[in-house]
């Protein structure tokens, strides 16, 4: 929050692996995290996220692999040397402190004298909209206060790094929105390096520069939210990120760029470029169409679909079909600009954009 | 309006009416307030009575000046403060024993650390007189370790040897240090290994996390049980009188009473039933005071592990230290069970051994006779027990009514007492006829012993009945109402089964503590209702250590035995005296 000589710094996990008493934890994660940038962790819960971020705090040495913070080999550092900020995913206030105490902690560690801790803690306290708290209790305090507290603590020490554990597991939906905007806008006004985990694929695409996917303990993909979302390397990818339709199709034919492909008896054809490295895209080879639901447009078009309508959910800011067409179960999506929605049993017709097409490989 | 609908109607009101204002709880809970009114609080009273009266019967507080006048008598102001330093020396020594054994077993992986905390709750097996007696066997002035040394460097004298107040601290320490132990144990892994990765992350380095963080969560449980071990040993009472320190409350009590000085004896019993009782106050509003609740989540409590060769076998040297400590007072009881009844004298070891103390405790009525008048006396008190105690748990914690707290203090005041108080408090009381007791003379009956062992164990199977009702869940209770059930079956069927572990924990420990109760029954026993701990008393007076020692090893069986099953039923919390 001083905007002085603050050091923003990057980390670099160079081929880190770590095992549990044998047990793979994580597997080869080799990765740089720019200056400023806010890079998530994503995967389901015991992928390895938290382990990861564990090694960059410090709470855990890796088996093999450096981790450098600008350039610096600080692998086997204490984490009270890293100067990194934390927030838990319970928080880990301390009861039986202030918030004011709570907040400055780190600064007190840090030997700095009565009148400077006392004015950047003030600072930090304001920052997160918490004034005339200092005084309360932890227990005194609401889970979405809490969460501001350990988010002041953390920053109040001016970090290289900033490391947040599923910060906001533990708060209501509405609440969760909330502080989801807030950490973004106070990571982008401090600008600091900041690692998110999360399993929450919403939080991912919408606050982080860059994601990495993880599953099992192995790194599946990174790259920016749309990358992630438009061009999954698989699978996995694929059906974790965002709604998506997987059908399974035959290559008919590649010509001018374009692929063929037989799916449940229709003939669909999408982009050649429009599919993940490992795609062999070879006349009768099996492959994988992901085929987002916004892009299943009501109406006809290339690429058209006819079915009956199995499930509609209205969602207000658009509808959400469910429908069968021949074989295949394709979920749809239209925007809600007034028009009429479609009841389950509704003849309808359908169309896919050629780019809308994405081929993943088996 | 036809009479018969009026009458109907004014009837439905009354009976509403009834619900409405709780008179029906008030009928429920007043037996309970009525025994502890006869059993707890007047005796109490009539204690103070005749502690405030002169010789004509007039009200009189000479008992209390005679006993604050330091000219006349030094006696009872010295016995104040030997019972205050003794306590305060007490609650040092096992906290620094219970709390660095906490942290070895808790915090650090080392071979040896599994049988140690196995071993550590050893003292826990031990009933009050079993404990000061093995020590007195092991190190006192013709024990076995300063005969050992003496005969080994071959001294004219024991080079040393356990006596007066150091030998009751020692005895304090190996007894009371579990308070400690467990408490700090379970705050140590109740305690969130994120708030001290937290401090770290922040650049705190171990000794501020220690300072700052650690110590202040560990507080409450640390206070606790200082408070506990503080109380435990003002009553404590076989302790100083197996190491001959007569200048303590709870001898001096003991002295004026078989010195036929009652009024005396009534005034010390008071002046100390003040000071627990108010530590009992203290502790629970301490208790509501301070109170962090840690949401614990994700990472469990990690045990470093010693990698250091130097610290790791310093580590396995003090577990087999701690080991053979903590395991030689029952060895010894085991030991001296067989051997033969006044045959050890100046030797280092009994010399000759025989089966026959054990043979005769099942075959010889008069040996057996203690053992049965204990089972008895004390399955009579665990009934009364379960039936008063459960009430009194169900009616505290499901039932609204005035007066909870006081029942909540008046419940527990009896558990506070030291049990000579306790003992005293029902001479003064029952020495004449009362209503209370239906006009009967109750000292010198069989009923008076049983009568103890109820008050001083009511708050146990009170407190593990209701730890379980707290847990149970409340609309379990409400469901089986709604479907029909009145109050006495939804009782019967839904609530009782759910909370029946904790109860019969309870009971068992009740049963248990009746069957080593020493203190309250050696001022109140007569010689045809002589319990189990006053007859071990009486043999080692006797020189018949042998046959004391087999009493002491049947003790100590059915006290682990009874701390398996309540193990085993998951009631070992509610078994924990607080």
């Amino acid at each position: 929050m001083d905007t002085g000589v603050r050091k923003v710094k990057s980390v670099r996990l160079e081929n880190v692996r770590k095992t549990f008493g044998g047990q793979r934890g994580v597997e080869e994660v080799d990765i740089e995290i720019r200056p400023g940038e806010f890079f998530t962790f994503l995967g389901p819960s015991g992928c390895g996220k938290t382990t990861t971020l564990r090694m960059i705090a410090g709470f855990y040495y890796p088996t093999s692999g450096r981790i450098l913070f600008d350039g610096q080999d600080v692998t086997y550092w204490k984490p009270e040397k890293r100067n990194i900020g934390m927030v838990f995913q319970n928080y880990a206030l301390f009861p039986h402190m202030t918030v004011f105490e709570n907040v400055a902690f780190g600064l007190e560690v840090r030997r700095l004298s009565r009148n400077v801790i006392k004015e950047k803690t003030e600072r930090a306290i304001r920052m997160v909209h918490l004034e005339g708290y200092g005084n309360r209790k932890i227990t005194e305090l609401s889970g979405g206060q809490q969460q501001r507290v350990a988010l002041a603590r953390a920053l109040v020490i001016e970090p290289g790094i900033l490391l947040l554990d599923e910060p906001l597991s533990n708060l209501d939906a509405k609440l969760r929105e909330e502080t989801r905007i807030e950490i973004k806008r106070l990571q982008t006004e401090i600008g600091v390096t900041t690692v998110y985990v999360t399993h929450d694929q919403t939080e991912a695409m919408t606050m982080s520069d860059r994601i990495m996917v993880m599953k099992d303990g192995v790194v599946q993909q990174v790259g920016s939210p749309q990358e992630i979302y438009n061009r999954p390397v698989n699978q996995f990818v694929a059906s974790f990120i965002g709604e998506s339709n997987l059908l399974d199709g035959e290559v008919l034919e590649v010509q001018d760029g374009r692929a063929a492909v037989d799916v449940g008896g229709n003939r669909l054809i999408g982009l050649a470029a429009n599919a993940s490295p490992n795609t062999r895209l070879v006349r009768g080879a099996k492959v994988k169409l992901l085929v987002r639901p916004e892009s299943v447009m009501v109406g006809d078009g290339p690429n058209p679909l006819t079915g009956t309508v199995l499930l509609a959910e209205f969602k207000g800011f658009g509808i959400s079909y469910l429908m069968q067409a021949g074989p295949l179960q394709l979920k749809a999506m239209s925007v809600n600009v007034g028009r009429g929605i479609l009841q389950r049993g509704d003849e309808v017709t359908v169309h896919i954009p050629e780019q809308g097409i994405y081929f993943i490989g088996e | 309006m036809e009479p018969a609908t009026a009458w109907n109607k004014t009837m439905q009101s009354v009976k509403s009416g009834f619900v409405r204002s709780n008179v029906a709880v008030y009928v429920l809970i007043s037996p309970l307030l009525l025994v502890l009114l006869a059993y707890v609080v007047y005796p109490f009273y009539q204690t103070f009575v005749q502690s405030a009266q002169n010789a004509d019967g007039a009200f009189s507080l000479a008992n209390y000046v005679k006993f604050f006048n330091w000219s006349a008598s030094r006696a009872n102001l010295e016995a104040l403060w030997t019972s205050v330093y003794i306590s305060i020396l007490s609650v040092v020594t096992c906290g620094i024993v219970g709390v660095s054994m906490a942290f070895l077993l808790e915090r650090y992986e080392f071979p040896g650390r599994r049988w140690l905390a196995l071993f550590a709750l050893v003292p826990m097996a031990f009933p009050p007189l079993i404990g000061a007696l093995s020590f007195t066997f092991l190190y006192g002035e013709s024990g076995i370790f300063p005969r050992a040394f003496q005969a080994l460097f071959g001294l004219a004298e024991v080079p040393f040897a356990l006596r007066g107040v150091a030998g009751v601290l020692v005895v304090h320490t190996f007894t009371m240090y579990t308070y400690f132990y467990l408490n700090a144990s379970a705050a140590i892994r109740e305690l969130d290994p994120s708030l001290e990765e937290a401090a770290r992350s922040l650049g705190a380095g171990r000794l501020r996390i220690w300072r700052k963080v650690i110590l202040p969560m560990m507080t409450p449980s640390l206070v606790a049980a200082s408070l506990l071990v503080f109380m435990t040993s003002m009553a404590s009472y076989t302790a100083p009188l197996m190491f001959g320190v007569e200048r303590t409350m709870t001898m001096q009590i003991y002295l004026s009473r078989t010195n036929g000085n009652l009024d005396m004896a009534a005034t010390q019993s008071t002046i100390l039933s003040l000071v627990s009782i108010s530590f009992l106050i203290l502790m629970k509003w301490y208790q509501n005071r301070r109170n962090y609740q840690n949401q614990n989540k994700g990472v469990g409590p990690h045990r470093t592990e010693v990698r250091s060769p130097a610290v790791k076998y310093l580590f396995m040297a003090l577990s087999v230290v701690g080991v053979i400590v903590l395991m030689l007072p029952i060895l010894v009881i085991v030991l001296l069970s067989f051997s033969v009844d006044g045959a050890w004298t100046v030797q280092i070891l009994p010399t000759s051994y025989t089966v026959q103390h054990y043979i005769d405790l099942f075959t010889d009525e008069r040996t057996w006779r203690p053992v049965w008048n204990s089972i008895r006396m004390s399955l009579i008190a665990t009934a009364g027990n379960i039936v008063f105690g459960v009430a009194a748990a169900y009616a505290m914690v499901r039932l609204p009514f005035r007066g909870k707290t006081l029942m909540d203090v008046v419940i527990m005041v009896p558990w506070a007492l030291p049990g000579t108080v306790v003992a005293v408090n029902l001479i003064a009381a029952f020495s004449q006829p009362s209503v209370f007791s239906f006009n009967q003379v109750l000292i010198g009956t069989f009923w008076i012993v049983p009568l103890a062992y109820f008050v001083r164990h009511l708050p146990l199977v009170f407190r593990s009945a209701s730890a379980s009702l707290l847990l149970a869940d409340r609309s379990v209770e409400e469901a089986a109402r709604s479907l029909g059930a009145n109050w006495w079956l939804a009782f019967r069927r839904v609530v009782l089964p759910t909370i029946l572990a904790g109860i019969f924990a309870g009971a068992l420990l009740s049963f248990v503590q009746g069957i080593g109760e020493f203190v309250a029954s050696i001022l109140i026993y007569n010689v045809s209702t002589m319990p189990l701990s006053v007859a071990i008393f009486q043999k080692l007076y006797a020189f018949q250590f042998g046959t004391a020692c087999a009493y002491g090893v049947l003790q100590i069986l059915l006290i682990i035995l009874v701390l398996a099953i309540s193990q085993k039923l998951g009631g070992s919390k509610a078994g924990a005296p607080m």
